[in-house]
């Protein structure tokens, strides 16, 4: 008897980071991209390019002149309500940056992959956080990735979240350039009928430009009420706390994969505690596997979120844990002050008085290879700021 | 629920009487006018109507209108 042939739909594929965004885009099912390409990102927007091209999905593509015109094309195709996707890196990060707060504090849900990696002077186009992390006060919603999976599954949670109504903020997911966006790795494809269907609504701006009610937005505003704007946009970002969990928690339940603000890795019973954002707070979990071997406990907590930041779920997870030192990795840093996550994480145990000891080290930025070796050395050092191989 | 933001709903004569910066009128010649609305789009100030006419009281004088007429049916004429 001969067998039958039968055709499966593919539902595991072998593709980069960049690949694993756009794909998620597609299925988002945007009307508007408009895109600048800039190494490491570029092979996003040219996936999404051949995907709109071969039909996959119709939408407007809109090819721009720069990164400033990419954002502001998505803030008028927001601005008419429309469902918007851009991408971009570094140096095209900050060449946004006046439409970064300009879309944020509009309030339009549109959904950016960044892919982190340095600033010149000196042209280094590795991973490094300070490009999204200089932009951490606009007002965007910021993600932090770790796989490849990690990315296209962000993406999928990130138009739910800034569309939520009562969040209606721009929201920016982060992947560590080539360390992620040039990286293949298997990829599980979600049910696009079920995303569609079960997870992600029809948007809805309220406020978005409509000809029944005539209005226009961003006019003159004056300081009488310019600060209500401002806490109005605060109450968004708060409210976006709950809004993540609640779409993290869906995701788990339509899909299987599991996501918190916090990712906790052994660290319940941990003496010593690792912490850091994206692919290098992965490679932690191998250096925790390691140093458990040898007997030392250690843990790990992976930010998945800057803005909102986790607060409750970092100190919650801080204090259950009996480690008495905290190893914070920083891939930035802000010169004349100190490593940015480490900033963060001290306030938020200073106001929960909270006191450990913090280790600060500076690793990784512009591509510094780091190892999980290097992090079993990292727990070693004493409590203030280290750069790593200086 | 609804965010709050810079939002202006346009209201009439919110600027005062605009209708006194007017140095000249835009007459509009029924005769030559095809109804292609550039006019009616075009008007900073929204002083045109469905119905194609000019509201005095508000129309400032720009000549826009006039400019972006394709039949040249739209004169502006010296006030006195
Ligand atoms: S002159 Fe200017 S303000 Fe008056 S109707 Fe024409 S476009 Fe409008
Ligand atoms: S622009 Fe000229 S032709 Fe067009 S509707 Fe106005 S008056 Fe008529």
């Amino acid at each position: 008897m001969m067998a039958e042939c039968v055709e499966e739909e593919e539902t595991s594929v072998y593709v980069t980071g960049c690949e694993a965004a756009a794909r998620a885009v597609i299925i988002a099912k945007p009307s508007v991209v408009a895109a600048y390409p800039i190494t490491p990102q570029t092979e996003i927007v040219e996936k999404l390019s051949l995907f709109i091209g071969e039909g996959r999905h119709d939408c407007q593509f809109i090819a721009v002149e720069s990164e400033h015109s990419a954002l502001s094309a998505c803030i008028g195709a927001a601005s008419c309500g429309a469902r918007t996707f851009t991408a971009t890196s570094s140096h095209g990060l900050l060449y946004m940056a006046e439409m970064l707060y300009w879309a944020a504090i509009a309030r339009l849900p549109i959904v950016m992959a960044n892919a982190n990696r340095a600033l010149a002077s000196g042209w280094n186009i590795w991973a490094d956080h300070i490009d999204s992390l200089s932009q951490r006060d606009a007002g965007w919603i910021q993600f932090y990735t770790s796989t490849v999976q990690e990315v296209y599954d962000t993406i999928l949670i990130a138009f739910r979240v800034a569309e939520n109504e009562g969040v209606m903020l721009p929201v920016m997911v982060n992947l560590d350039g080539f360390l992620l966006t040039h990286i293949n790795q298997p990829l599980r494809l979600v049910d696009e009928t079920l995303y569609q269907e079960e997870f992600l609504d029809e948007i809805n701006v309220p406020h978005a430009l409509n000809l029944d009610s005539p209005h226009t937005l961003g006019t003159l505003i004056s300081p009488s009420d310019n600060y209500r704007v401002q806490h109005d946009r605060k109450l968004g970002m708060e409210r976006a706390k709950d809004v993540i969990k609640e779409a993290e928690r869906d995701f788990l339940r339509l899909f299987g994969r599991e996501y918190h603000p916090v990712m906790e890795y052994r660290s319940d019973d941990a003496e010593v505690l690792l912490l850091g954002m994206g692919t290098l707070a992965k490679e932690a979990e191998d250096a925790v596997d390691m140093m458990r071997f040898r007997g030392i406990k250690a843990g790990l907590l992976r930010l998945r979120q800057i803005r909102p930041f986790p607060d409750d779920e970092i100190i919650d997870a801080i204090s259950r844990s009996p480690a008495e030192k905290l190893v914070i990795i920083d891939r930035d840093y802000s010169p004349g002050s100190g490593g940015i996550l480490s900033q963060e994480v001290k306030t938020r145990l200073y106001d929960a008085g909270i006191v450990k000891e913090i280790v600060n080290v500076i690793a990784g930025v512009g591509g510094q290879d780091v190892s999980a070796e290097d992090m079993m050395e990292m727990v070693e050092l004493e409590r203030g700021e280290h750069w790593w191989g200086i | 629920m609804k965010v709050k933001m810079a939002i202006s709903y346009p209201t009439v004569g919110a600027s005062g009487r605009t209708g006194d910066w007017r140095v000249f009128r835009p007459v509009i010649n029924q005769k030559l006018c095809i109804h292609c609305y550039n006019c009616y789009v075009f008007c900073p100030e929204g002083t045109i109507s469905p119905e194609l006419g000019v509201d005095y009281e508000y129309c400032k004088g720009c000549g826009i209108c006039a400019n972006e007429c394709p039949s040249k049916a739209i004169r502006m004429v010296k006030e006195e």
